[in-house]
């Protein structure tokens, strides 16, 4: 394990452009996702259109999605913004389904209640259906930002630098060490991502945790 | 742009030969197969013992979430390499890579398998219990049909991963329908690229279509159909089985 | 209320995390590479590679030097084959790349005809795009060759390419996936020795895929590149190319035109008057067998040549 040793540096380096990569992505998709979602909660006919549509977005494989973006958008072709993009997509694709369910988790009886107590459209869906949806809404952004550090990866086949690119060097001299590093290092940012979700999920929901002793 | 993918998809010469459309398509789905197949033989038997008996729950809980975080490019990589100078002639990256679909495939199977029965109506198991049914009997008549539907969604969700995956296996030396991407993308023929990222996007649709309508089909009506008049008609009939698909794709 | 100001207040902590990484990758980040041609102005030079370690190892040679003499330099390695790099080289995502005189002529020049380092040379500067320019070749030379195991080169007497002619039909050719149509590849090797192989399979850029599959027998001709020292550990055989169908392929930069100064054309030439061939092989051996980092073999190689 000399390599690994000598190599803390860079390994640190191509960390910080993979939690890049693989968070702006996260951040972006669920700002996209949250009005997506509410609109197929809101408009029934709406909802078996998105959720399909976005459903048919994730079909695309992630290596033909970075190669092709360059072509749709006019970007260069080693750009990262073409792997922030198609991040971006996924995360879409994943939390439009969840956005909406998770509002659709939400009791009929409250939303009633909200508006008999004079909320407004707006108003309810800022300070009770957001927030009463935020446990399911999270359960899928964990999803997306778990197979978002996975699929980054790939773009080490388009020449965008993160912890792939150990794979592929590794790979190109036969050399395991930087393969095993890269995976572990990999499987250890998305359980960082994971975790950072759930903590700020139960920062946000602390009616959650006065529940828990009790049930 | 549109017209010289159309062009290209079109061309006879491209569907045929052992490099062609067709044969491709032919390795991916076999690829695909076996690899869900390979992965459900060890995944159901053992999510259901798991969800039935409750012995290795803590496994399968930590098991799936850590498999999604694992970087198919690198476990492929890392297969060939290490497992590959082990074989000798057409098996030699054949064999890692598969291996390496199965391994990915086995989580959301497992979990699938696990969560059905475990989700299963208490009431239900107790039932059949009061009517005499031994374990294994439970397990065969009341469990296993009952997780049917989350059992499927798990394997949707398994055969989803493998498709994609085995896109990505064309970088190391395989066949199926990532030759295309990895080819067109060695000589920047964008045609050729866009043309095999659709036509994955298609087969992967088709057989999530598919694997729909078994579901629809092996699903026992009393299941499917109380899911319906508790959705609509109602809303206090016992226990609503959770939406296939819903948990699990997403 | 309570609530909502927390969840207000996790959100807020998210974006900010992700503004101080998207910030931490501006200043000096590398990042910010792919953006930098058009952020960094004329003063940076970004130094690309191709997939390949030898490549790579040439790549951070020219950095090396390059930064040692006071260029700003940002590298963009291994990005692809050659129709990848090429386009990215036009579109400013990178300024300078190692290249290979034979095949670069071929990829410009398709009625390219030179054989003879000199000649080969000549046609290639005139076929380039008017943004682009190659400053010295280097007498270093790394082509791809034709290579059979000594079993198989021994059993159906093979010396030179054109030996495979009668034997073809019943033969798979390996290479990188660009060889299916390039030039230099399985429609180079049909028009000029007239092979017919049953199959071709795409492998990687003379790479583990492509010793492995001859080694276990996946292939029985295989593209690797003759600086590769895993052709002596195997003891494979290299057929002669008696029809020049990869021409002489002297090392070169390749490099923007506008990006082009005085400083930097007397460093990269200085570095490739210290090339030669024994000297890349044994570069690219420290690399690849000895598993050294390239940015460490090159530094060596600059220090020792006094060219840092």
């Amino acid at each position: 394990m000399t390599w690994l040793g000598d190599h803390l540096g860079d390994i640190l380096g191509l960390t910080v452009r993979h939690i890049y990569l693989a968070g702006v992505p996260l951040i972006l998709g669920l700002f996209i996702a949250l009005p997506l979602g509410w609109l197929a909660r809101r408009y029934k006919g709406l909802y078996p259109v998105l959720i399909i549509g976005t459903g048919l977005l994730y079909t695309i494989p992630s290596l033909a999605l970075f190669i092709m973006l360059p072509f749709l958008l006019g970007t260069k072709i080693l750009d990262p913004i073409n792997v922030i993009i198609a991040m971006t997509i996924y995360t879409v694709a994943l939390l439009v389904r969840t956005v909406a369910d998770g509002l659709g988790s939400v009791p009929e009886e409250v939303n009633q209640s909200a508006t008999a107590m004079g909320y407004q459209r707006v108003r309810r869906f800022m300070s009770v259906e957001l927030p009463l949806a935020v446990p399911v809404i999270s359960a899928g952004l964990r999803v997306a930002a778990v197979s978002n550090v996975s699929i980054v990866s790939v773009a080490a086949l388009i020449g965008v630098e993160q912890l792939g690119s150990l794979f592929t060097d590794g790979f190109d001299r036969a050399f395991l060490e930087p393969i095993i590093v890269g995976v572990i290092s990999c499987v250890a940012l998305a359980l960082l991502f994971d975790g950072a979700i759930l903590g700020l999920t139960r920062l946000a929901t602390p009616w959650q945790r006065a529940g828990e002793g009790s049930s | 742009m549109i017209n010289r993918i159309f062009a290209w998809l079109t061309d006879g010469a491209h569907w045929q030969g052992y490099d062609g459309i067709a044969a491709r398509l032919i390795e991916h789905l076999g690829y695909s197969l076996i690899a869900v197949l390979v992965a459900a033989l060890i995944a159901i038997p053992l999510g259901l013992y798991i969800g039935h008996t409750g012995h290795g729950r803590f496994l399968v809980v930590n098991l799936a979430g850590a498999a999604r975080a694992i970087p198919s490019l690198g476990l492929l990589l890392l297969a060939v390499l290490w497992l590959g100078p082990r074989f000798n002639g057409d098996i030699a990256f054949l064999l890692p890579a598969g291996l390496v679909l199965v391994v990915l495939a086995i989580p959301p199977i497992l979990s699938g398998a696990y969560a059905g029965v475990e989700g299963v109506d208490p009431d239900a198991r107790d039932a059949a219990k009061g009517m005499g049914m031994g374990g294994s009997q439970v397990l065969r008549h009341v469990e296993l049909p009952c997780a049917l539907p989350l059992i499927m969604s798990g394997i949707r969700a398994g055969t989803m991963q493998v498709i994609a995956t085995a896109t990505i296996a064309a970088v190391v030396g395989l066949g199926g329908l990532g030759r295309f991407l990895i080819d067109g993308l060695a000589v920047r023929d964008t045609p050729q690229t866009a043309s095999g990222a659709i036509l994955v996007a298609l087969l992967a649709l088709s057989v999530d279509m598919v694997l729909a309508m078994v579901q629809a089909l092996i699903v026992s009506r009393g299941l499917t159909g109380r899911y319906k008049r508790v959705k609509t008609f109602d809303p206090d009939a016992g226990v609503t089985p959770p939406a296939p698909a819903l948990q699990h794709v997403a | 209320m309570m609530k909502r100001t927390r969840i207000a207040l996790a959100v807020t902590a998210v974006a900010a995390m992700i503004g101080v990484t998207a910030c931490g990758s501006g200043s000096g980040d590398p990042l910010a590479a792919g953006t930098s041609a058009a952020k960094a102005g004329t003063g940076t030079i970004v130094v690309g590679s191709a997939n390949f370690p030898e490549s790579a190892l040439l790549a951070e040679i020219y950095a090396g030097a390059l930064s040692a003499k006071g260029v700003k330099v940002d590298k963009k390695l291994n990005i692809g084959s050659r129709e990848t790099y090429i386009p990215a080289l036009k579109d400013g995502s990178i300024d300078l790349i190692p290249e290979y005189t034979g095949v670069l002529d071929q990829y410009f020049n398709k009625n390219a005809k030179a054989t003879t380092a000199g000649a080969v040379y000549a046609e290639l500067k005139a076929a380039l795009p008017s943004t682009l320019t190659i400053l010295n070749k280097s007498s270093a030379q790394d082509k791809d060759a034709v290579v059979v195991t000594k079993n198989t080169a021994t059993k159906l007497n093979l010396r030179s390419i054109g030996d495979l002619e009668p034997v073809a039909k019943d033969m798979t050719l390996g290479g990188p996936p660009e060889w299916k149509t390039r030039p230099t590849g399985v429609p180079g090797l049909k028009k000029l020795y007239n092979l017919d192989f049953k199959a071709f399979m795409p492998l990687d850029t003379g790479g583990p895929l492509s010793v492995q599959a001859l080694k276990n027998g996946q292939v029985d001709a295989v593209d690797i590149f003759t600086t590769d020292p895993s052709i002596a550990a195997n003891g494979f055989v290299i057929l002669n190319d008696p029809k020049s169908l990869f021409a002489a392929q002297n090392v070169v930069p390749l490099i923007t035109k506008s990006k082009l100064t005085p400083t930097i054309s007397t460093t990269l030439n200085a570095i490739s008057v210290k090339l030669d061939t024994a000297t890349l092989g044994e570069l690219v051996k420290e690399v690849v067998v000895d598993k050294k980092d390239a940015s460490v073999v090159a530094k060596e190689f600059l220090a020792k040549n006094g060219l840092s």
